[in-house]
């Protein structure tokens, strides 16, 4: 299949894992991190760690929308849609993602209408085909998924959509970062840093990652080949002893970003003075509301939402995990209570969340594989 | 036969859909729930057929319900499915389809083109898998009380000679046998529920896998050790069933399975394994290895059988687990499917 196949080159694969081994200096320990959800699913879908030398250490970062989502927002969401003649729209990402009384996809079996959207804009079909209904999009994710939100705002407010409403959940990834880097327990020596993110917040945004830190950042793309070229640039930049932003996927990223995506989400959208994280807990200015300007499309604004707040489960270490302190199976309950099937962290819940995709692609591999076939 | 020692390990409050997928829940519903209670305490491995004994003469029996939305769709509809899925069932516990009854629950207002169209296709599924239709029930339920119209089927079927299908047979060094390219059933449904603005030129698979498996045992007759048509929860959950049941592992090369550009591109996109599609109209086998290469040759020289391969092996890690290499050197362990495949966009 091309544009993918390219990048899962045998040999290419082969010959970027030869360069990581000669890069990296068999005296020193490396822990890079991935910043975003979608790398940390690649890393072990792709089983990359099977090519990293043991001193390379990938530490999964928390660029997962839905581990990152506070229980108390999703009882808030759902305790809208309860109201009659609701429906409340969301990705497939979020229908699993249990609240105090369950996942989207239970309050769906239990009667509620809860449909999956692809888009934001097929949240606002439902609307115009659906006049006698409240349709409500319950939007998650970083600055990648914000701009179609703030279009198909953009959109509502034109058409004059009034059975439409947006419950934004829409975070940003610079403040994440600088609250892991903040982080008094926290040694990295450089970031993977965000390919779809960037496709729309361009490059820039991480200098302050590089200068003031000290850190090299490489934006790299999803595939193998991606992540192993983007960890050859991120242990040359070490050897060097350099710390710059590099674009590895400029094929897709463009280093000043998309401004007609970034001119919609500032027409759409303002930062929130703080917002809380899951497992990170209360971050300033590290989400994004609608503006007063939009306030009749804010599910917020327009209906009383009841600001439940749930803390997470104390035996539950995905703070940790999230922060990368700790491996996900280093957690007490990994595996044990917490399984991607019931999952009492945010982490195993979303396949981008770091104890799902260990859960389901890694931790019952057995120590050295032989990838031959005899037939 | 139900005993007063049954322990229902269900405890779940409610049926959710993912329990009717396929997957792990579906597992934890039939083994904590109905074996408990309906097959006595050790059920054994659960297979696609029952094996059952009348006189002296050993036949295979299977039950199955459809409820496919939409009703039709490129390349089959609810009605070929039926008949196709209850003739699959059987033959890949080793057996000829010989007789199926079949039950409609229908929906009042349900045009009757619709349902004629879907006799009509049945009709005519029956008789290219050459099974009779052997009788049948009609229910009607309340408009809303259910979705047009589900059919449900029992079949039974004639054991094939020489062949024995078991999982606890399976040993290290068998190979995987895969009759065909995966994924295209379960894709075309996706796109054909129009909720995706994703178009691809794609068919279901449906079809009876019989005259494939014929060949297959008359040409390795004992080797073959197993089979299943991986249908709801695709390759991998039928897979990870069988690594369960027999404690070895199965190694899967990605290289060599057949997926069409077209699945995996839907499935790249959508952030899905095709592993965990489904599928309606192929199987897998295991075979010894000194008949696998005979295996292979026959099912290719087969009409419909033109895209089979060998695509893992059987060893002895990952016990009980199923592990996919990929030829640039990375691997991972492939679970069952849990709850309904959803794609992930953000």
């Amino acid at each position: 299949m091309k544009y993918v196949d390219e990048f899962r080159s045998p040999e290419l694969i082969s010959k970027a894992g030869e360069e990581i081994r000669k890069l990296a200096d068999p005296k020193q320990h490396y822990r890079i991190m991935e910043v975003c959800g979608g790398h940390t699913h690649a890393i072990y879908r792709f089983g990359l760690k099977d090519l990293l030398p043991e001193n390379v250490e990938l530490i999964h970062g928390p660029g997962c929308p839905v581990c990152v989502l506070p229980m108390g927002r999703i009882d808030d969401g759902l305790a809208l849609a309860a109201e009659p003649n609701f429906i409340f729209a969301a990705f497939g990402d979020m229908m699993r993602v249990p609240g105090t009384h369950g996942s989207p996809l239970e309050y769906k079996a239990r009667g509620m209408d809860v449909r999956i959207v692809y888009s934001p804009s097929d949240a606002l079909k439902l609307a115009r085909n659906n006049p006698e209904k409240h349709v409500m999009f319950f939007a998650i994710g970083f600055e990648t998924t914000a701009p179609s939100t703030a279009l198909t705002l953009v959109r509502a407010k034109a058409e004059g959509l009034r059975n439409f409403s947006v419950f934004c959940n829409h975070v940003t990834i610079i403040p994440a970062i600088r609250a892991i880097l903040d982080s008094p327990d926290m040694r990295l020596d450089g970031f993977v840093g965000p390919g779809h993110v960037s496709t729309v917040i361009g490059c820039r945004p991480y200098d302050w990652i590089a200068k003031d830190e000290g850190k090299p950042v490489v934006v790299s793309g999803f595939e193998p080949l991606d992540i192993l070229q983007s960890i050859v640039m991120l242990l040359r930049q070490l050897r060097n002893g350099e710390a710059k932003v590099e674009n590895q996927y400029k094929r897709v990223v463009p280093w000043e970003g998309n401004s007609a995506a970034l001119r919609a989400m500032a027409e759409v959208f303002e930062l929130r003075p703080y917002f809380e994280w899951r497992g990170l807990g209360f971050i300033s200015q590290s989400a994004l509301k609608i503006r007063a300007s939009y306030a009749e499309w804010d599910s917020e604004q327009r209906f009383i939402v009841p600001g439940v707040r749930v803390t997470d489960p104390k035996a539950a270490q995905c703070g940790e995990v999230l922060k990368g302190v700790l491996k996900p199976a280093q957690c007490k309950l990994f595996g044990r209570e917490c399984t991607p099937e019931q999952p009492v962290g945010a982490l195993m819940v979303s396949s981008e969340g770091s104890c799902a995709a260990y859960y389901n692609y890694e931790h019952r591999k057995p120590v050295t594989i032989a990838s031959s076939m005899a037939v | 036969m139900a005993t007063p020692a049954a322990k229902i390990r269900f405890r779940e409050p409610q049926i959710e859909m993912a329990h009717g997928a396929g997957g792990k829940a579906s597992r934890r519903l039939v083994e904590g729930l109905f074996a408990p209670l309906l097959f006595g305490a050790s059920p054994g491995p659960l297979g696609d057929a029952a094996h059952i004994q009348i006189n002296g003469t050993r036949i295979a029996m299977t039950t199955d319900s459809f409820v496919v939305k939409p009703l039709r769709f490129p390349g089959g509809s609810i009605g070929e499915l039926a008949i196709n899925g209850t003739v699959n069932d059987l033959a890949v516990s080793g057996a000829r389809a010989e007789a199926i009854v079949v039950t409609f629950v229908l929906e009042a207002g349900l045009p009757t083109e619709i349902l004629e169209a879907e006799v009509r296709a049945m009709g005519e599924a029956a008789e290219k898998a050459g099974v009779r239709i052997a009788g049948g029930d009609t229910k009607v339920v309340e408009h809303g009380a259910a979705d047009k119209m589900y059919i449900s089927t029992t079949g039974i079927g004639r054991l094939l000679t020489g062949v024995e299908i078991s999982p606890q047979s399976v040993q290290n060094g068998d190979k995987v046998l895969l009759s065909g390219p995966i994924g295209d059933h379960g894709i075309t449904i996706l796109l054909a529920r129009g909720d995706l603005d994703l178009e691809a030129d794609l068919r279901s698979d449906t079809r009876s896998v019989f005259p494939l498996v014929d060949k297959l045992v008359q040409a390795a007759g004992a080797g073959v050790r197993w089979m299943r048509d991986p249908t709801r929860g695709g390759v991998a959950t039928s897979l990870n069933e069988l690594a369960r049941d027999c404690g070895h592992g199965i190694v899967l090369f990605e290289e060599k399975i057949p997926i069409r550009d077209s699945v995996r591109g839907a499935c790249e996109l959508l952030g899905l394994d095709p592993l965990h599609i489904a599928n309606e109209g192929q199987f897998l086998a295991i075979v010894s290895s000194e008949h696998a290469e005979r295996a292979l040759e026959t099912l290719r020289a087969t009409p419909g059988g033109e895209e089979a391969a060998l695509i893992g092996e059987v060893r002895e890690q990952p016990a009980s687990c199923v592990l996919v290499t990929a030829l640039y050197g990375g691997s991972r362990i492939v679970d069952m499917l849990v709850g309904d495949p959803l794609p992930r966009i953000c």
